[in-house]
């Protein structure tokens, strides 16, 4: 195996790839010296820096530094994914999460060292990818390399001494220009590039030891497997174009979010989202006037398997879409793994909730809130989170913040829990506070959190008021006057991302091509045959071949072995001599 | 949706039982058949000695002389007990061969009671962390039964059937899971493709890593004996091939798993989440540890041809992303949150 090792060709383009025979199992630190910068001017310096950046070590270790930096974006929160999260985790962890923060652990893909380590791998992949590919042309502009004095010491060899009788048998092997093209000929069918020499351009094969240079009737060089390194080049070429088409999705892309109550309706425009993330280079003119209005939808849950029922089965949502007003409004399926493609975006089903219809009057009889509430489900069972805010009652601002349960049933303890996820038997429990709800100055507010801090407690299971416990229809009044809170009926809600990427079919194509480009560079082999055809003094042909490998190539022998075969199929081969 | 048939989920389970108590069974056997590799190499070199014998007598009787004695307690070469292209050599192993037949007893059950699970859910068998790894578990051993097909790997039965029994134990006590429909974000065709090449990939990783972890101890063997040391030292390791040859067996392993990797998890994996999440890649913790997962085998690939990496530095590379697919799997599945919320596991 050891002679494998010493034949493995490796990528050129690397200055420290190994050349020489055995070099590969150098031990590490022999080579430590050359890392030494020497004492060179600036140019030399840059010179050397680049040197050192487009070399196979500095690869591989940008490589590996890439992914141990990648694994602390898995343990923190990270602002892409979650902001609210992170922003928990610095509360949670003062002092760690500033100095975390500062270190841009919560932004890590956008970080400057993991930038840093990336930009830095992919320029050294093109510096060393630069000299493989014009390495690469001209050996493929050029015949395969020339004959090699001695074949025999190649890693594979054979010969082959052919039949000859003096007096023109049937049974004669054929003259050495014959054989010659033979060998060429059975080289080209096995896909060998092929370049047939005659004896003078073989000076190489001729001074062999067999002392007869008249005897040489040339010599075949042949190389196949061209398209492993081109493979790999293309490999590397194409995640180049991944990085660039990534970074043009980011600059040019948008997405936004936005919560869809039954029969509600949205337009594509900048003031409709709940929340928006445009790329860098967005404008607003990139959004097309589509709508969507949710007209219906339907849950399904498991009824019957005993270990997981209710357990969501599938979503549909319903809905009306119309490119731009003047569209023709077409009636669509919205389902989870089937988003539907309006414009160029693509709008997906992402989240389902209730939405329980509310009207709260406050002290003076006047409604002071009216409308469907959108609730946060925070389990399976749909136990939901409501926050109804009314500021525009009178004489005090109103708030409330409870729970809806879609299917309520007492646990015997007064208390009751949701025990399904479907309206069954639809109850809210809310407590209710009144004061300022801050909500005058103006200060953006997150409309799931009532901050009830400063207000006054009205409705609480620790009061004597007790908890607000309605059901579907039934009307509260408020203590001390404060007013009433009607439950009327629970409506669908649908929340929707809409996405929109110019660049993400680029990423496609261009990982589909370093796929086959990794394919092609795994896989393939790389050879090269030459072989010798001469006149031995006896009068008899003798072909030698010789077989080497470029890169990894395990069969070389198998080669070796079905290129004996052809041979001894296409002439009659002597047998060898047991005395000799 | 149509009804889970429960009758055929009872049959599948009795049969994945069965198959890991044959399992088993056939990790004991290759266990014996490691530990009794003295005894083995003991009887291949008495067979060796006695053919030279007869020889010798041929040779010389003819001079009239006397056979000269021979020492049967010479050691053979190990070039003579293994073949670096791990071809069969002959070698009996009674108790390797007959853990190979129960492996393959074993491995018949296992694929009927994943199939039956499948056609029982009406779905792919592969649809949460039980599943993955009951199906994980059978690709390893078929993937192995088939490379013993053409080549003498009895050596790494333990290893593999090892492994294979702690992916069916750990999915039986860490992930038990009743059969069940699967949630909407599930349901696609592409579960069917981006899963399954991730379970390919998996399992060659898996084979490749007990390969990479017996390269390291055959190589410190090697070096002892380079040095002179006449220890003879476990003798279970003189009936596997050498580092290198086991390297090189990894590496072609390791290029086609990282082909399916890069196919799977990672290109199908980001075409799923565009079509299911509205983006083709966000830094999931899932998605963090493909990558990291891709760009380590990426490193092994290119170690492989750098000075001074190659070898061992290759072999733990390999070791180590293994070490990351373990982790994936069963740290950051179960305490990581995240998108991929499919293990179905209680809360």
């Amino acid at each position: 195996m050891a002679e494998k090792r010493e034949n493995t060709y490796l990528p050129a383009g690397h200055r420290d790839a190994p050349e020489a025979a055995g070099s590969t199992d150098a031990p590490a630190g022999s080579s430590r010296a050359e890392v030494t910068p020497p004492a060179l001017g600036v140019r030399g310096m840059l010179r050397w820096a680049w040197t050192q950046l487009t070399s196979m070590r500095t690869a591989l270790m940008l490589l590996l530094m890439l992914a141990v930096a990648a694994v602390p974006g898995s343990i923190f929160p990270q602002r892409v994914q979650d902001p609210f999260s992170v922003d928990a985790w610095i509360e949670d962890n003062p002092g760690v999460g500033e100095v975390l923060d500062f270190l841009q652990f919560f932004d890590v893909y956008s970080s400057v060292w993991f930038s840093a380590i990336y930009l830095l791998l992919f320029i050294s992949l093109i510096g060393c990818i630069l000299p493989r590919a014009k390495k690469h042309w001209q050996l493929m502009t050029s015949p395969p390399p020339r004959t090699p004095r001695r074949l025999e010491r190649l890693p594979e060899f054979g010969a082959l001494e052919l039949q000859s009788t003096a007096a023109g048998d049937p049974e004669d092997g054929p003259k050495a220009q014959q054989a010659l093209q033979d060998a060429a000929g059975i080289l080209k069918a096995r896909r060998y590039r092929v370049e047939v020499r005659d004896a003078a351009a073989t000076d190489g094969a001729e001074a062999s030891g067999s002392g007869d240079s008249a005897g040489s009737a040339g010599s075949v060089g042949a190389e196949r497997g061209y398209l492993k390194e081109s493979g790999n080049l293309v490999f590397h070429v194409a995640l180049v174009g991944v990085l660039i088409c990534v970074a043009l999705g980011s600059m040019f892309s948008y997405r936004g979010q936005k919560i869809l109550v039954e029969d509600e309706g949205f337009v594509n425009a900048l003031v409709a989202y709940d929340s928006f993330h445009p790329g860098a280079y967005f404008s607003e003119d990139q959004l097309q006037p589509f709508s969507v209005q949710l007209d219906d939808f339907e849950r399904v849950f498991d009824r019957e398997s005993a270990t997981n029922f209710g357990q969501p089965l599938d979503f549909t949502a319903d809905v009306t879409t119309q490119l731009g007003p003047e569209g023709e409004p077409q009636s669509q399926e919205l389902k989870v793994n089937q988003p539907l493609t309006l414009d160029d975006a693509r709008v997906f089903l992402v989240g389902n909730g209730y939405a329980p219809e509310i009207t709260v009057r406050d002290g003076a009889g006047d409604v002071a809130f009216s409308g469907p509430v959108v609730t946060r489900p925070d389990d399976p069972v749909y136990t939901s989170m409501a926050v109804i805010k009314a500021p525009d009652a009178q004489p005090e601002q109103l708030g409330f913040v409870g729970l809806l349960l879609p299917t309520a049933q007492d646990t015997g303890e007064g208390l009751s829990v949701s025990v399904d996820p479907e309206l069954g038997n639809p109850q809210l429990q809310l407590n209710s506070y009144y004061g300022d709800l801050g909500l005058d100055e103006g200060n953006p507010q997150n409309v799931y959190v009532l901050d009830t801090e400063g207000l006054e407690v009205l409705n609480s299971r620790d009061e004597e008021a007790g908890g607000i416990v309605l059901s579907e229809g039934e009307t509260y009044e408020l203590p001390e006057g404060m007013g009433s809170i009607s439950f009327d009926g629970v409506r669908d809600y649908i929340a929707i991302d809409v996405h929109y990427n110019p660049a993400q079919q680029g990423v496609l194509f261009f990982a589909l091509t370093a796929l086959t480009g990794l394919i092609l560079s795994l896989f393939l082999r790389r050879r090269r045959a030459w072989v010798t055809v001469e006149t031995t003094p006896a009068g008899r042909t003798l072909v030698r071949y010789g077989l080497l490998a470029r890169g990894e190539d395990f069969r070389l022998r198998d080669e070796n072995i079905a290129l004996r075969a052809q041979f001894e199929k296409k002439w009659p081969v002597r047998a060898p001599e047991e005395d000799s | 949706m149509q009804s889970i048939n429960m009758e055929l989920v009872q049959y599948s389970e009795l049969f994945l039982l069965i198959a890991a108590f044959v399992y088993t069974a056939a990790f004991m056997l290759f266990a014996v058949d490691m530990i009794r590799s003295s005894a083995t190499i003991r009887r291949v070199e008495a067979e060796l000695a006695a053919e030279n014998m007869t020889e010798r007598q041929l040779v010389s009787s003819g001079a009239g002389e006397a056979p000269r004695d021979q020492a049967p307690h010479q050691q053979v070469p190990s070039e003579e007990l293994v073949d670096e292209e791990m071809a069969y050599l002959g070698t009996r192993r009674p108790f390797a061969n007959v853990a190979v037949a129960l492996s393959v007893l074993a491995v018949a059950a296992h694929a009927f009671a994943v199939a039956s699970r499948g056609i029982a859910a009406n779905r792919v068998p592969w649809a949460n962390m039980f599943e993955f790894l009951t199906t994980g578990a059978l690709v390893v051993a078929a993937v192995y039964l088939l490379v013993l097909t053409r080549k003498d790997v009895r050596f790494l039965g333990t290893f593999v059937l090892g492994l294979v029994v702690t992916m069916m134990v750990s999915a039986t006590i860490g992930f038990p899971t009743p059969v069940a429909h699967v949630q909407p974000a599930l349901q696609s065709p592409w579960i069917a493709i981006h899963v399954s090449l991730a379970v390919m990939a998996i399992s060659l990783f898996t084979l490749t890593f007990a390969m990479n972890v017996l390269q390291l101890i055959q190589h410190r063997r090697e070096l002892a004996q380079a040095a002179g040391s006449t220890r003879s030292g476990w003798q279970f390791l003189r009936l596997v091939p050498s580092a290198i040859s086991l390297e090189n067996w990894a590496y072609r392993m390791n290029a086609v798993g990282f082909v399916f990797w890069t196919l799977g998890p990672l290109i199908t994996g980001a075409v799923w989440a565009e079509e299911a999440w509205g983006r083709y890649w966000g830094w999931d913790v899932k998605e963090v540890w493909t990558f990291v997962i891709w760009v380590v085998y990426a490193g092994y690939l290119h170690a492989r041809a750098t000075r001074g990496w190659t070898g061992n530095r290759a072999a733990w590379l390999s070791i180590i992303g293994f070490g990351c697919i373990i982790f994936n799997y069963a740290v950051v599945n179960v305490y990581f949150p995240g998108l991929h919320s499919y293990a179905g596991l209680p809360d």
